[in-house]
């Protein structure tokens, strides 16, 4: 494709990286912001996931074992709002920020600063937020932890709610500033950064599904913004946005709130899309199957997510023709994803599979994202949503779709990239034990959870009854398992990261297409900084 | 323009991670702030005020010292087109997601003027929510009476609001033809026209602030007023609040014009500062017709 490799050796480096903590704190540098993202994004994923082993450690046995109620509702909305907003989200971003200017040869975002602003404004989120975690664990007396879900339903969060909730409205505007400005910046890289030749059907799907997202992100995070805008002044500044006594409806939050929330689901997926399309043509030694059609369905994905909200809402009492309008809605996303899927499937149709680790994870992707969005197809229905609603087959659905289809997807995009980031390839033996530990224990965990949701265990509940105890011990097991199979992946980026290792090649995984592997292993500091050639 | 090479800050910032530093700061302050306000026997003390007020400072210190540094490159030369083009994007997409913002209140607005007000009167199959609710509540809009009883009057759109429609509108034409005087390099004349708009921002400001005092000493309608004020305050005071901005953009802007700052194909933040003013003018207009109108 390009010379660029020849090119890097020859160009004396002139440009050292600059060194100790302001390295850090006053970076303008796309990777150093990369990495910050990912190590934070990885952080969030254990903070979260310990929540995830309080809320499964109550749930080995029926009866109340470990924690209140009180606290375990706590559990369960922050465990949500940090996996959502602090782990999936800035890995996302993480990614874009290393991957996106080398594969669309750019020498930088385009917006340095802001662009670590967005990384800087996270920490201080999430310090908000799990302080009042902590506040409420371990300061006696002092009020609880948001305890209304991650979706801070009204009047749970309104009349109902603690006095944390005020710093969680905060947190969130601040989460907020920092995604729409991320967003803008992919937006603007990725539209006026592009090397000469890059056209915008050339590039690299992950580059597609990212300038999708990134729209996604500005058209929604600010709504979020108004919904818990609304909620501050309902609590504290006498408005009736959601009290029916002054004339407004509960239900409003719920509209708003999807309004942005459905949306967010495609944000926290299609990145996904992005890297498994890239990932199964390399190991496949083949292009992929529909470049096109995958442009064509992503965006298609994106402009129906802004039709489908009130699917969330089916249990509330809509009018029939709403509820009819967003059940064919939802159905008819499956036409878009399906083509994602078989195009997948097609790419690796007779080519010359090999089973690296990013291909097992890959793969791992393609089936058990299909299998949450099966699920998803069943929620859809409305009638069946009338009995699936709020049971643990709605936990089921959306942790396929999100741990064994986003985070799976990360980690497979962190195999494929990792020699890239470090210049040294990941331990095999650990990426491997890594790879079949946390497959396996990921669908123990969750795969019984369809079960006892279909038999009608309710979700977001401290206890339940007796009928459903042995499926929780080997849900609970399988959670530990897999919260404990992540320390392995701990070791394997801590190696990379120390530079013990396989030293790699520029193109280390051979059949890798695009800019990216054009350049030496590590990227150095700066790259592109004289547009690439591209062919 | 100077230079090929796309300007990315060889040394790095400090303002990012210290208008974090603000952020947090503000927003922690806030929330003291009201839980000492409105809860003081549990949240004694009243120094969340102050942490606030501290990181608003903090915020605009970095804001101003932010923008010196860019207005300081640009100055300098080492802005090229395509950081340009960088620019006038990111600033179409920040006011996208502005849109959108005000996008959630407007959704708000239809939503309660067509479903839940009709449908607390019992329209639909809603009859008996109407009957078991609150069976003496009238489905109207403005929603003068909520239906726990709370009286209030409504906004009349044909005085105050429409002079402050005229004044808005004029204010995005003078902004125009300093526009074009700014193109044709004529710098007298865009000194004036955007002097005349900042004044028009003033006056539309001065005007929505005895506006707000009509409705909160003799009309009763305030943000307690159930949701017909609910949505007429926020409404209108986030587009204040960004009428508020726009007119501080304008005057940083008019500022450089008059040091001579910009020239016809180097002028993005003035060419910012206007798009923001016509977006908040146009967020008027729907307002205007939206809330007060019909």
């Amino acid at each position: 494709m390009t010379t660029a490799t020849a090119t890097h050796d020859a160009h004396h480096d002139h440009h050292h990286a600059p060194s100790g903590l302001k390295r850090w704190l006053f970076s303008t540098n796309h990777k150093d912001i990369g990495t910050m993202y990912l190590w934070f994004s990885f952080a969030m994923f254990m903070t979260g996931g310990f929540m995830a082993m309080v809320i499964r450690a109550e749930l080995l046995e029926p009866g109340m074992q470990f924690v209140d109620p009180e606290f375990f509702n706590q559990m369960t909305t922050v465990h949500g709002l940090v996996m959502v907003f602090g782990a999936v989200m800035p890995a996302f971003v993480g990614l874009a920020n290393w991957m996106i200017p080398l594969m669309v040869g750019a020498p930088d975002m385009a917006l340095p600063r802001m662009n670590n602003w967005s990384f800087w404004i996270l920490p201080f989120a999430f310090t908000l937020l799990i302080g009042s975690v902590l506040m409420s664990a371990f300061a006696p007396g002092h009020p609880a932890a948001p305890d209304f879900g991650w979706t801070f339903y009204a009047p749970l969060s309104t009349t109902y709610g603690p006095d944390s909730t005020d710093l969680f409205v905060f947190s969130v505007h601040m989460m907020g500033i920092s995604s729409i400005m991320g967003a803008i910046n992919v937006i603007v890289t990725v539209l006026n950064l592009r090397a000469p030749g890059m056209t915008l059907m050339k590039m690299p799907l992950f580059v597609w599904t990212w300038l999708i997202t990134a729209f996604l992100l500005i058209a929604v995070m600010p709504v979020l913004a108004g919904a818990v805008t609304m909620v501050l002044m309902d609590r504290h500044f006498g408005t009736s946005f959601f009290d029916a006594a002054g004339g407004g409806d509960p239900v409003l939050f719920q509209h708003v709130f999807w309004f942005f929330g459905h949306p967010e689901v495609y944000i926290m997926i299609l990145p996904s899309f992005g890297i498994v399309s890239a990932i199964l043509p390399t190991f496949s030694r083949k292009p992929l199957f529909g470049y096109a059609s995958m442009v064509y369905a992503t965006a298609s994905i994106a402009l129906l997510s802004f039709v489908v909200w009130a699917h969330h809402m089916f249990t509330v009492g809509l009018p029939l023709a709403g509820t009819l309008f967003f059940m064919y809605m939802t159905m008819l996303i499956s036409v878009p994803t399906g083509v994602k899927v078989f195009n997948w499937v097609a790419t690796m149709w007779r080519g010359s599979l090999t089973f690296e680790l990013p291909m097992k994870w890959a793969i791992a992707f393609v089936v058990l994202f299909t299998c949450g969005g099966l699920s998803g197809l069943m929620l859809a229905i409305t009638p069946v949503d009338f009995q699936y609603h709020d049971t643990y087959f709605v936990v089921a659905h959306f942790h396929y779709v999100l741990v064994t289809g986003a985070i799976f997807s990360i980690f497979a995009a962190a195999y494929y990239w990792l020699p890239k980031w470090s210049g040294v390839m990941p331990s095999k033996l650990l990426g491997e034990l890594h790879f079949w530990s946390s497959l396996i224990s990921a669908n123990l965990l969750f795969f019984p959870m369809h079960f006892v949701g279909l038999a009608g265990m309710p979700r977001r509940y401290a206890d339940y009854a007796l009928q459903f105890a042995d499926y929780n011990f080997w849900i609970s097991i399988g959670g530990f398992w897999f919260g404990l199979s992540q320390l392995l992946f701990v070791a394997v980026a801590v190696r990379c990261a120390m530079k013990k290792g396989e030293k790699a090649p520029a193109n280390p995984w051979g059949a890798a297409d695009g800019l990216e592997w054009e350049v030496p292993s590590p990227a150095p500091f700066h790259t592109h900084e004289t547009p690439p050639l591209i062919k | 323009m100077a230079t090929d090479k796309y300007y990315i800050p060889e040394h790095g910032s400090p303002w990012p991670v210290v208008a974090s530093v603000g952020l947090f700061t503000t927003a922690f302050g806030a929330a003291e702030f009201i839980h000492q306000s409105f809860n003081p026997d549990s949240y004694p003390g009243a120094w969340g005020k102050f942490v606030f007020m501290a990181g608003l400072a903090i915020l605009l210190v970095t804001v101003t010292l932010w923008w010196r540094d860019t207005i300081r490159e640009s100055v300098g030369g080492l802005h090229n087109r395509v950081l340009g083009g960088s620019y006038r994007q990111g600033m179409m997409w920040f006011i996208f997601s502005e849109v959108m913002f005000f996008g959630a209140f407007f959704g708000a607005l239809f939503y309660t003027r067509w479903l839940i007000v009709p449908w607390l009167g019992g329209a639909g199959n809603n009859a008996m929510t109407h009957e078991l609710l609150w069976p003496n509540f009238q489905s109207m809009w403005p929603l003068v009476m909520t239906p726990d009883g709370r009286a209030t009057q409504a906004m009349e759109a044909w005085g105050l609001p429409a002079l402050n429609t005229a004044v808005l509108l004029t204010s995005s034409v003078t902004l125009t033809i300093g526009h074009h005087a700014l193109i044709e390099g004529k710098r007298g004349r865009l000194i004036f026209f955007q002097f005349l708009t900042v004044l028009l921002g003033i006056s539309f400001l001065s005007l929505q602030a005895v506006e707000y005092h009509h409705a909160y000493t003799e009309m009763g309608l305030t943000l307690h007023a159930g949701i017909y004020g609910s949505l007429f305050f926020m409404l209108t005071g986030f587009h204040g609040a960004h009428v508020t901005i726009g007119t501080i953009f304008l005057i940083i802007t008019l500022t450089r014009v008059i040091r001579g700052h910009f020239s016809a194909d180097n002028c993005f933040a003035w060419e910012a500062s206007a798009w923001y003013w016509h977006f908040v003018d146009v967020v008027w207009l729907f307002l205007f017709v939206c809330v007060y109108w019909l």
